[in-house]
């Protein structure tokens, strides 16, 4: 029986699961070594490669911010880890419902670069087609994502399947009745669901303490949902406890919650001022817990990665940064009229008649410019 | 008089309330330390501290239903939802609690909580940012609906909504967080108009044009771009929402004859329908031409690049005024659209 609530719980950011040090060292851990063991070399060098990718795709969505070409973007620098640990330990057919901070996932999950910015840039509101990529559309309402991945896998319990539900939130998102209300779901119906929660220190400029005095992986069990708290910066660590949830939930144990300690390196988004409330001191301790450097110095000194290899990384990184790039600058704003689309799925009589209204009233302008020539 | 933008009017007002009664307390995501992702409540921690600038948990129903406690303990709390869309994880205790506690208690238990909203769209937002969810709240017997349009309203507005026992729902049009006005920051509240007052902010004899929030400023413009067709628009500025001031409407109906409602919402069982259907119950007969409402689409708030369609602006606004003028419009040159 717990009667612990302590501040240091929250603070001992070490007592977490990990494999890699923060300077790039491989340390047991006799629960999560036996999942990574096939990783060779290469493997590893994949991970390294995604995440690469992911922060340079980052890196592209801030410039076009900052260059006026997207109305906003989320910046995820940082927390690359997560993504890439944990969504390549999924199965191409399990479902993932992100918020909206795990953009780089689409990459991971077959989508095209274009799908990451189209959105930011106010075109649309999705891009990509959910059910191809098995990936829900980027979610905005704080933790909502989290019930609708518990009843997909109810669903998939229905089907006999053997597919996971996973979801993504934040430590704010904690807090959401959603989100403890999805918990609940989970746990009364053995769903198989993997909560994975980016506890990134910050929910715009409050500190996770403002969400919880406890670990946040320390709340599932109250739920009776087993759960591990692991280093976010540490891919390998991502991977391997990842691969446990989902084996966990695949086999029918149910629900399983991880919460990756991480943190947000730039600004919650680029319309954020993060210096009205944090200091630089933190930010540069966690750079030096970055989870790319971290892999980089364990595969160099294996002998696994080179300059070389890294240059062509970062030729491909280019590419596709510039292929998001070129799909900004080419889109296309949609005609007008298009604002009455996909509204509902069957006529609409009230909504056909509005719509005829403004084609009309749209045609009084052509009208117009005609009788003035 | 001091000139300053609505958003700083908004701050000198929350300042004020506060150090004029300390049992007011203010809550809300990000509302401390960052003073809010639109700087209301900036300052105002270092000023009154931790135990009155609470920085809360992210949850919009935890909000709401710790400040009914908090209301039921005698403190006046004043909650600020970040974005409009984010109000809906609290309507239920707004619905069901705030608005119904007094009703419920016959009169013993008192709700004198303001709900701040930053609303609206037209600032280029992503999606969930730019909602009209006012007309839910004005359907819900128990609350005071109110849409700010300058920034000396939103100073005196906003301390009568605080001061008030009834539980307000305050609309600040995001679109004007940064336009300027003059504002009178000594002037006795007690003495403003009351908060339940529509105002007439332009006089016009043939048409009357009826805006709030943000659309009023929209409605101007239309009033004045019409002055060169000869045409001459009365803009009739709501300000509240629930109730309607009725009185000053049908005045300026039974001068006009014609009316034309505005706002960004849509327009089905809209905040522009209620006004409507009260206006053809009491000013019928006074009709020279079927009231008309220019309002946003029915349809989930579009994405930021194509929300000017969504939005009305001061054509679409021009369009209605022929229609009650029975001049040449949209409908009459449309062929084949039934009216
Ligand atoms: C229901 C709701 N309330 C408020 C917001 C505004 N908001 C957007 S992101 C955010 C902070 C989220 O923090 P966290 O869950 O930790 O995720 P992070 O942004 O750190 O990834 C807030 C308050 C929102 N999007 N939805």
């Amino acid at each position: 029986m717990y009667t612990l609530t302590t501040d240091e719980a929250m603070t001992a950011l070490d007592d977490t699961a990990r494999l890699l040090t923060p300077d790039g060292c491989r340390i047991a851990d006799a629960r999560l070594d036996p999942w990574v063991e096939d990783l060779d070399g290469a493997a590893l060098r994949s991970l390294y490669r995604d995440m690469a990718i992911a922060r340079r795709m980052d890196a592209e969505g801030v410039a076009l911010q900052r260059q006026g070409h997207l109305g906003l973007w989320a910046p995820a620098q940082g927390q690359e880890a997560i993504a890439v640990g944990t969504a390549r330990a999924c199965r191409a057919d399990d479902f993932l419902f992100p918020s909206y901070r795990e953009l780089s996932i689409a990459i991971l999950r077959g989508g095209v670069p274009a799908d990451l910015v189209l959105a930011w840039r106010g075109e649309v509101h999705s891009t990509y087609d959910p059910f191809e990529l098995r990936l829900a559309s980027p979610q905005i309402i704080i933790g909502a994502q989290t019930l609708h991945a518990v009843g997909y896998a109810m669903g998939i319990q229905r089907d006999g399947g053997d597919q996971v539900a996973v979801t993504y939130f934040g430590d704010g998102a904690s807090s959401q009745g959603d989100v403890n209300e999805a918990m609940v779901f989970a746990s009364s119906f053995t769903a198989p669901v993997v909560f994975v929660c980016s506890n990134n220190q910050w929910a715009i400029s409050e500190p996770v303490a403002v969400q919880s005095r406890f670990p946040i992986a320390g709340r599932a069990p109250g739920f009776g949902i087993p759960s591990m708290r692991v280093d976010g910066n540490d891919v390998l660590a991502c991977t391997a406890a990842m691969r446990w949830a989902l084996e966990h939930a695949r086999r029918g144990g149910g629900p399983v919650f991880l919460e990756a300690v991480t943190y947000r390196m730039g600004p919650h988004t680029t319309s954020d001022d993060p210096t009205r409330y944090r200091d630089r001191e933190e930010l540069e301790a966690w750079r030096a817990r970055d989870p790319l450097t971290r892999l980089e110095a364990f595969l160099r000194a294996a002998g696994d990665l080179d300059d070389e290899t890294i240059a062509a990384i970062g030729r491909e990184a280019d590419g596709l940064a510039a292929q998001m790039r070129e799909a900004v600058l080419t889109a296309r704003t949609r005609p007008a009229i298009e604002v009455f689309d996909d509204v509902y799925c069957e006529p609409h009589t009230g909504l056909e008649h509005q719509r005829a209204r403004f084609a009309a009233y749209l045609d009084s302008f052509a009208a117009d410019a005609g009788s003035a020539r | 008089m001091t000139s300053l933008t609505m958003g700083a009017a908004l701050t000198a007002g929350l300042h004020r309330a506060m150090a004029a009664d300390e049992r007011v307390i203010v809550m809300g995501e990000d509302i401390g330390r960052l003073g809010g992702v639109f700087r209301i409540t900036d300052g105002l921690l270092d000023e009154f501290g931790p135990t009155r600038v609470i920085d809360t948990p992210l949850a919009e129903s935890g909000i709401v239903g710790t400040a009914v406690g908090l209301a039921m303990r005698g403190f006046r709390p004043v909650v600020e939802i970040q974005f409009d869309g984010f109000v809906y994880p609290a309507f239920d205790q707004i619905v069901c609690q705030v608005a119904k506690l007094h009703y419920r208690t016959r009169g013993r238990v008192h709700m004198p909580l303001t709900i701040r909203i930053p609303w609206a769209g037209g600032v280029g937002a992503v999606e969930h940012h730019s909602e009209s969810p006012e007309a839910y709240f004005v359907h819900t017997a128990g609350l005071r609906v109110v849409a700010v349009s300058n920034p000396q309203d939103a100073y005196t507005m906003l301390q009568q909504a605080i001061a008030s026992d009834d539980p307000v729902v305050f609309f600040e049009p995001k679109r004007l967080y940064h336009t300027k006005g003059e504002v009178d920051l000594d002037g006795d509240v007690a003495d403003a108009a009351p908060m339940g007052l529509a105002r007439v902010e332009r006089e016009g004899s043939d048409v009357t044009l009826i805006a709030y929030g943000a659309q009023v400023a929209t409605a101007l413009d239309a009033a004045l771009a019409a002055e060169d067709d000869g045409i001459s628009i009365e803009v009739i500025d709501l300000r509240s929402l629930s109730p309607v001031d009725y009185r000053t409407v049908a005045a300026s109906v039974r001068k006009t004859g014609r009316v034309v409602v505005t706002h960004e919402a849509g327009g089905e069982a809209g905040v522009g329908a209620e006004v409507i259907a009260s206006i053809t119950e009491q000013c019928f007969h006074y009709l020279e031409a079927p009231p008309q409402r220019v309002t946003g689409h029915d349809i989930p708030y579009p994405p930021a690049k194509l929300e000017k369609h969504h939005l009305p602006d001061l054509d679409r606004i021009l369009d209605a005024v022929d229609r009650v003028l029975d001049r040449p419009n949209s409908l009459t040159s449309a062929a084949g659209v039934e009216r």
